[in-house]
């Protein structure tokens, strides 16, 4: 049993009560809503004559449905505008404040919990989405939740849960140039693999960790899902204070002093015992690609495609079918995959450092003919400072689509969508099967940066190289 | 007490349909597309829809259109089944087209938490029973499944020597359904008080003011 973790620490002090069944109820310190899983409990909680508990504790925006190039109401798609129309009426109904359009504050919702200040250390937080994990980044307790517990949470700021077990994962030493926090975290489902985190919390730390800004940190938390641990996280430290200090909704004046001390006292502490402890070594890891399926499906650019016949019987079976899905072939490079499509954006990537970046690589280049190529930034806010710093015209003259703030292409609820058997390169978190809009789509997940040298060059580049 | 008793669930009979595959996310279970309903009612109709039917509609011969499955009511699977998106759209959509107990090797967290919301019990057992069972169950579809929970069993085949393997599920999911207390609602909610205390003693709730 973990003991002095911030996650013992962080359960803790939001136990209500140990239930009848062994689960223990747990407060929820801050909910955040979106349009997708959000309707069916509001309607299930006036079935049940209830209200929300509260009201000042929950906060809606609008994201995976929003079409990216227009967002002139009503929306084109009838269902994505009755989603809309039924996410503002609830949040009329039952006092909620929304981060709509209009407010200059949309965006995605893991983008704008941390931006606006709500996501701080020592929370808890649910939201029916399973990226919540992305919120660890700042030492919390973030949880993806159902639909059904999206109602639990409103009608009684509560979830019933079981407890997990912990697992501290360091990443030691430094990365080497062109590896990124996305590298890392595909690196480390790769190493542990899509189950290996059922039952865990996933705690990160080493110095690769304690050198990563609030943005990496996040991209590494937000894929913690990917490698089957519902949560993940960061503990908080001088990095996370200040990037909250100013934000709209953390606190100011002597009580952000106040809140710093608290946010210190949740820190695993020195002495912290751990289920499970892993090393890596931050040099081992290159730019990644996935060639698969699933996010553990993934090589270092410089490698060949791996031989089903070498793998277990079981990774053989799902190495076929990813196989069979992907059109490559067992021991081709990856690098010189040719690609159609190149999208930046997605909770896991689309913030301000992530654009920065890839506006770096694609400055003074044009995107190949070949392909299409789009950045879509995580929320109004983060598209308000990239235009200011003119990111947008580096993209543009590079012959990028510059969209509006929302999921698009992460999960294709919106018009944004792969055709046909489209590949492509991605920033986003999932390489899924139809996950992009079309059933025989196929997805390579990598960095912002080698997607837009993909863009670029046409085919899959190593960043390292398109740098030097 | 009546109404818990109404919910209890100790036991699901019924014959079985296995979905084969290791790593099933819940994108393969109900694509997106369909979550843009904004109610539950007409998920029975999605379940695998990308993986049953061809771009025209035309059925490929998943289990979930193979006639000698239909009817079944217990779906077994393989290993990390329901992984990714947090969608309840998904064990929505197996609910309504008629599952109603789910066995497998080993189940994504936050799939197995909204299963257990809407009352149907996920199980596990070892991968060789697991395959013993879905080969039963290819070869003569109509074998009785019985999945009970109270003697922690499943058995299947003709009585009166059913076959019988050992199921495993966490303590507090058992209890949920022995209880019938998995809507968990109620419980949540005669702790008001207590949630309100808790509340009140975390510093942030009051923005650090000392208030």
């Amino acid at each position: 049993m973990a003991q002095g973790t911030l996650y013992n620490k962080v359960w803790d002090s939001h136990v209500v009560d140990k239930l009848p069944t062994g689960q223990y109820q747990l407060f929820i310190g801050l909910h955040l809503i979106h349009e997708v899983t959000s309707p069916q409990a509001f309607d299930m909680l006036s079935e049940k004559g209830l209200s929300v508990a509260y009201p000042n504790r929950t906060f809606a925006t609008v994201d995976h449905i929003v079409p990216t190039d227009s967002q002139a109401r009503p929306f084109q798609d009838g269902q994505a505008e009755a989603m809309m129309s039924a996410l503002e009426k609830n949040a009329r109904k039952f006092g909620l404040q929304f981060f709509s359009f209009n407010t200059g504050q949309q965006g995605i919702v893991h983008i704008i919990g941390p931006e606006l200040g709500l996501t701080q250390p020592g929370m808890t937080i649910a939201c029916g989405d399973s990226h919540t994990s992305t919120h660890g980044a700042f030492g919390t307790l973030a949880f993806g939740v159902g639909t059904t517990q999206i109602r639990d949470v409103l009608a009684t700021q509560c979830l019933a849960m079981d407890p997990l077990k912990v697992r501290r994962i360091n990443v030691n030493g430094r990365l080497g140039p062109g590896v990124y926090a996305k590298d890392v975290m595909l690196y480390i489902i790769h190493q542990l693999g899509v189950k290996g985190g059922i039952g865990y919390a996933y705690e990160y730390g080493g110095a690769v960790f304690d050198r990563m800004t609030m943005d990496e940190r996040m991209t590494v938390c937000n894929m913690s899902i990917e490698g089957g641990a519902r949560v993940g996280y960061v503990n908080p430290d001088e990095t996370t204070f200040e990037y909250l200090r100013g934000r709209k909704f953390a606190p100011s004046g002597l009580a952000f002093d106040k809140a710093v001390e608290y946010w210190r006292s949740v820190a695993s502490s020195p002495d912290a015992q751990y289920d499970d402890v892993v090393d890596f070594e931050g040099a081992a890891i290159e730019p990644m690609v996935t060639w698969g399926v699933t996010p553990g499906q993934s090589v270092g650019v410089s490698d060949r495609l791996p031989d089903p016949d070498a793998m277990s019987p079981e990774d053989k079976k799902s190495a076929e079918f990813a196989y069979n899905h992907m059109g490559l072939k067992p021991g081709s490079p990856i690098k010189g995959t040719p690609i159609d499509v190149a999208f930046i954006g997605s909770c896991t990537n689309s913030r301000i450092s992530d654009l920065r970046e890839a506006a770096r690589v694609v400055q003074g280049h044009k995107v190949a003919n070949s392909v299409k190529a789009f950045v879509v930034p995580g929320s109004q806010q983060v598209k308000q400072q990239a235009e200011e710093e003119k990111l947008d015209e580096v993209f543009r003259e590079a012959g990028f689509d510059w969209r509006g703030a929302g999921c698009s292409m992460c999960l294709a609820m919106n018009p944004d969508k792969l055709v046909g058997s489209q590949i492509s390169a991605s920033s986003s978190n999932r390489n899924f099967v139809g996950r992009q809009g079309s059933k025989e789509g196929r997805t390579l997940l990598m960095s912002p940066a080698m997607v837009a040298a993909a863009a670029i060059e046409g085919r899959v580049a190593d960043i390292r190289e398109f740098l030097s | 007490m009546t109404d818990l008793d109404e919910l209890k669930i100790t036991k699901i009979e019924g014959t079985a349909i296995p979905v084969e595959g290791n790593d099933i996310d819940t994108d393969r279970i109900i694509p997106a597309r369909y979550l843009k309903e904004i109610t539950f009612t007409s998920m029975g109709n999605y379940p695998f829809y990308d993986e049953r039917f061809d771009t025209d509609g035309n059925s490929k011969g998943h289990p979930f259109d193979d006639p000698r499955f239909q009817g079944a009511s217990i779906l077994l699977v393989n290993k990390n089944f329901g992984c990714g998106s947090s969608r309840e759209h998904a064990p929505q959509a197996l609910m309504r087209w008629g599952i109603k107990a789910v066995v497998g090797e080993s189940f994504a967290e936050i799939f197995a938490g909204n299963c257990t919301m809407l009352g149907i019990p996920v199980v596990t057992a070892s991968a060789t029973h697991v395959q013993e069972l879905m080969e039963q169950t290819k070869s003569s579809p109509q074998t009785a499944v019985v999945i009970d929970l109270e003697h922690q069993e499943i058995r299947y085949g003709a009585a009166p020597e059913p076959t019988r393997i050992g199921l495993e599920i966490p303590e507090s999911r058992l209890k949920a359904f022995m209880h019938g207390t998995w809507d968990s609602t109620g419980i949540l909610l005669s702790n008001a008080e207590k949630t309100k205390a808790v509340a009140e003693r975390l510093p942030y709730i009051s923005g650090f003011d000392g208030g």
